[in-house]
């Protein structure tokens, strides 16, 4: 049974935090020894040493020298360290060690919710994941694609399991980044039975590849009995991809956006990315038509210059100007410039109440035409009222209870 | 030793390194009465004539100023972790063979643990002041001879006046000073800002000497140190590293999690209205108490507020404050950076200020309780707002107190910390060690959420309609517990052995540390 001797997981140095290192040496005698350091060895030192015994007999390790380096790792992250030292031990081993599944992340969500922020985390990066929900951003990525080391994948996939086991989403909506198809199909047996609720599929070059990954997603979901809905949000960051969009947009039923990637998509075409964008601009516009018109959300590329919040606050206002609902964000002090400038006007705010206000004035009166004034108003124009209305309120720029007001 | 309980219900000495000792008996309720300590006469007819008080080097100044065993020496922590004059001075006095020093500085750093060879062979008895970093662990291992005393700055000042510590020799390290001992801080290679924590230092100690490595023609102008307190003056190549000395720029913090932390601090001074014309607050050097500054700047600037006045220690986000006409002034106690330096030397409305104008127990009246907020850090906070600054969860020592303890006495006393570092909870059910009375401490800011004192009720009604996340103190904690994986588990002390005690600012005992236990 022994595939291999010696094993090791996680990482070690002076510089690093809310990490820990893991090595296993299996013996043939002299059960389970224990080698300990750790930053909080006084506070949490008993509960460390009950966690990876536990582990131990639970992956049925009998004699084995257990080397732990913690630099204040918490539970989820040390379980995840150890499970890989064990599965890079044993490669065939199903057995999955699953802490338990936080109360506070038993929600759903809707496929037309607000996607305005989506915050990326490299996916093996423990520290950064448990404020995250703090900063309040529409959607939290966990990324197991590009910010992820090539050797580090199979550390990504369990870190990200327990992740969205164990750490608090506060209400954000939960993503994932998975590889590139076909690698991709693989991730989602870690992430499909625990509550992900958007799954991003990155360089997304056609429908099979949507339609792969649902195929995947609906096995997984029958095998664990899995009710909710899981939605897809393929990234476009190729010529080809952007050839292809609205075929991509509506390859399923469970698309709810469509993103647009450009540094990869500017590669492609032969250029570089510019601050004004004329390059990406043909590539934006077909994005936004082509999700619009299979229905569901255009969303923008990132914004990567964190230092610089007046060029992400012009970004956005472009971004809106196009058509876009959302941006990607990869610095949680880019969440708050976002949501102010994707913040309807307070002409837009008027409009929209009157137009909202007309609408349920005609329902009431049992009218099948809305008009304001003499103007005809289509129901399009009176759904994106009440989401002006809605993204108003969410940024404190209006009462909810503005019609009692009126 | 024999323990009683004082009216914190902590265990403290009755009696420390010889010296009887009053437990802490409640917040403001100990005065003591009688005279101040007082400096011995001296005639001007027993100093040079001429004004020059230069002596060859700093073993002559020791000499002459009578060192012998078991003296009390103080020095100054101006020079933070760039200081050289404190570690030659214990070089001299160990070389001297003299024993059983009582180290009084205003605070130690880093730089200092070259001085556990000291404290090791018995130069050092023990030292009262600040024990940090490695000295810290070294006294937290039970190795000092003595018993640690911790003072906040104004403490020490009470210390000194109500004959608690009585110093033999100070020794003043001055980055421009003249032959007759007028000494300043703002100017020459190790400019450092003010001077006042060596103020009482000069004022009350038996022997004065002046150390400094920029001496210019009499008169030094203006000074922070008067020559009339001062014995003797020495002339060395360097008194200090400047690029420790000072920071060269002061940088706000980079971490989302503590930029959200200060963000709520600005809108919590806003919403709870003590943001107004006129106001008052002190910020510390912390990367997150500094960073609540430029946010603070934007909200004045939206409601064309000013203050009158902000506290130091200061940086180049105040100056820019005092700059840019945002306040009338700055009080400074010391100056963390070049820019700092700059404006005090430079700048009418940046006003240098000491422990005896800002935080003396014993002065007729103080600063602190003046300023409308004070924005501080801590170690741990207790479900009842008490906190701790001396020492780690894990029991031992890491800082000094600072001004931390007189600042409590500010109108809204703000902490600003994180609700756990890596996995350490930082609020607690008990407090390690008890550094400042929950009483005097209004409101927790973490990123999880805004606790309030529930003696706050003013507090609590002027944020009610406000957006931020105000929540009971225990339901973060439960929170940040249910994080981390448990109530962490509390430190293995031996509680027979005190290797320090804690003092409150009005020189009673407050709180003990105890050894660390391996």
């Amino acid at each position: 049974m022994k595939e291999s001797i010696k094993s090791s997981a996680g990482k070690r140095g002076d510089n690093i935090r809310s990490d820990c290192y893991i090595e296993i040496q299996l013996k043939d005698s002299g059960g389970i020894k224990l080698d300990l350091k750790s930053k909080v060895e006084v506070m949490y030192g008993e509960s460390i040493k009950e966690l990876i015994f536990e582990m131990s007999k639970f992956f049925n390790l009998k004699n084995a020298k257990i080397v732990c380096e913690d630099y204040g790792a918490l539970p989820f992250v040390i379980a995840a360290r150890f499970e890989l030292a064990v599965k890079r031990l044993f490669p065939g081993s199903k057995k999955e060690f699953l802490l338990p599944f936080l109360k506070q992340n038993e929600y759903s969500t809707t496929k037309d919710r607000l996607r305005r922020t989506r915050l990326y985390l490299p996916g093996n990066e423990p520290k950064f994941f448990i404020n995250a929900g703090l900063h309040s951003p529409d959607g939290i990525i966990l990324d197991l694609e590009d910010s992820v080391a090539p050797t580090e994948k199979d550390a990504a996939q369990l870190l990200v399991r327990n992740a969205l086991r164990s750490v608090d989403f506060y209400g954000a909506e939960r993503m994932v980044r998975i590889n590139q198809l076909p690698k991709g199909l693989n991730d989602l047996k870690y992430i499909v039975p625990h509550n992900v609720h958007v799954i991003l599929i990155p360089k997304c070059e056609s429908a099979e590849q949507v339609k792969a990954v649902e195929k995947e997603v609906d096995k997984l979901k029958k095998q664990h009995n899995i009710k909710s809905e899981i939605y897809f949000m393929p990234i476009i960051e190729s010529a080809l991809g952007v050839i292809k969009s609205y075929e991509i947009a509506s390859a399923s039923k469970n698309n709810c956006a469509l993103a647009i990637g450009l540094e990869d998509y500017t590669a492609d075409i032969g250029t570089q990315r510019t601050n004004e964008g004329r390059e990406s601009i043909f590539a934006r516009q077909m994005l936004v038509n082509a999700a619009r018109a299979a229905g569901i959300q255009p969303i923008d590329t990132v914004f990567s210059d964190v230092a610089d919040m007046e060029g992400l606050r012009q970004s956005v206002i472009e971004a809106k100007s196009l058509g876009f609902e959302g941006k990607g964000c990869i610095h949680p002090r880019q969440i708050p410039v976002v949501h102010q400038a994707f913040a309807p006007t307070s002409d837009e705010i008027e409009k929209a109440k009157k137009i909202v206000l007309a609408f349920e004035e005609a329902e009431k009166k049992g009218l099948g035409v809305v008009a304001l004034g003499s103007k005809m108003i289509d129901p399009p124009v009176v759904k994106r009222a009440i989401r002006t209305i809605d993204l108003a309120i969410k940024n404190n720029l209006l009462n909810k209870n503005w019609k009692e007001k009126q | 030793m024999k323990l009683v309980k004082n009216a914190a219900d902590r265990l403290v000495p009755s009696e420390v390194n010889g010296q009887e000792q009053i437990p802490f008996k409640g917040v403001n309720k100990h005065k003591p009465t009688g005279y101040k300590a007082k400096p011995p006469i001296r005639s001007c007819v027993d100093y040079p004539w001429d004004g020059n008080k230069l002596v060859k080097d700093l073993k002559s100044a020791l000499k002459k100023s009578g060192i012998k065993d078991g003296m009390t020496i103080s020095t100054h922590h101006h020079f933070r972790n760039g200081d050289y004059v404190t570690n030659m001075l214990f070089d001299i006095i160990h070389e001297m063979g003299i024993k059983n020093i009582r180290w009084f500085p205003s605070a130690s750093f880093p730089v200092h643990q070259h001085l556990i060879k000291y404290l090791e062979d018995g130069t050092i008895h023990h030292i009262e002041g600040s024990m940090n970093g490695p000295l810290g662990k070294f006294t937290s291992e039970g190795k000092m001879k003595g018993i640690g005393v911790l003072r906040s700055h104004g403490g020490r000042y009470q210390a000194v006046q109500d004959g608690e510590v009585n110093i033999d020799i100070a020794v003043i390290a001055a980055p421009t000073a003249d032959a007759f001992g007028n000494a300043t801080g703002d100017r020459g290679p190790a400019a450092c800002g003010p001077l006042g924590f060596a103020l009482v230092d000069s004022e009350y100690a038996d022997k004065v000497i002046v150390v400094t490595d920029n001496l210019v023609p009499f008169p030094c102008y203006p000074w922070m140190i008067q020559g009339n307190n001062v014995d003797f003056v020495v002339k060395v190549d360097s008194i200090g590293d400047p690029s420790k000395i000072v920071s060269g720029t002061t940088e706000i913090t980079k971490s989302p999690d503590r930029l959200l932390i200060a963000e709520y601090i600005a809108q919590f001074l806003d919403d709870a209205g003590i943001m107004k014309d006129g106001f008052s607050f002190q910020a510390g050097a912390g990367g997150t108490s500094l960073a609540f500054i430029p946010f603070l700047k934007e909200r004045m600037k939206a409601k064309n507020v000013k203050a009158r006045f902000v506290r130091g220690g200061s940086t180049k986000y105040l100056v820019e404050l005092l700059n840019e006409g945002f306040t009338d002034y700055i009080l400074d106690g010391q100056t963390f950076d070049l820019e700092g330096v700059r404006s005090l030397r430079e700048n009418p409305n940046h006003i240098n200020t000491s422990p005896f104008t800002s935080y003396n127990f014993h002065g007729k009246g103080n600063f602190a309780s003046i300023v409308d907020a004070a924005i501080l850090g801590a170690t741990e906070v207790d479900i009842n707002f008490n906190a701790n600054v001396v020492t780690h969860s894990d029991g031992y020592l890491l800082h000094g107190i600072g001004g931390w303890q007189n600042c409590l006495y500010s109108k809204c006393t703000i902490l600003a910390i994180p609700s756990f570092r890596d996995r350490i909870p930082v609020i607690v059910d008990e407090v390690t060690t008890l550094c400042g009375p929950g009483e005097l401490i209004d409101v927790i800011v973490t990123e999880r959420g805004i606790a309030i004192n529930p003696r706050r009720k003013d507090l609590l009604s002027a944020v009610k309609n406000s957006s931020l996340p105000i929540r009971d103190i225990k339901e973060i904690k439960k929170e940040v517990d249910a994080i981390c994986g448990g109530k962490p588990a509390r430190p293995k002390l031996n509680k027979d052995k005190v290797v320090a005690i804690v003092k409150w600012v009005d020189g009673t005992v407050l709180d003990s540390v105890f050894q660390v236990e391996n």
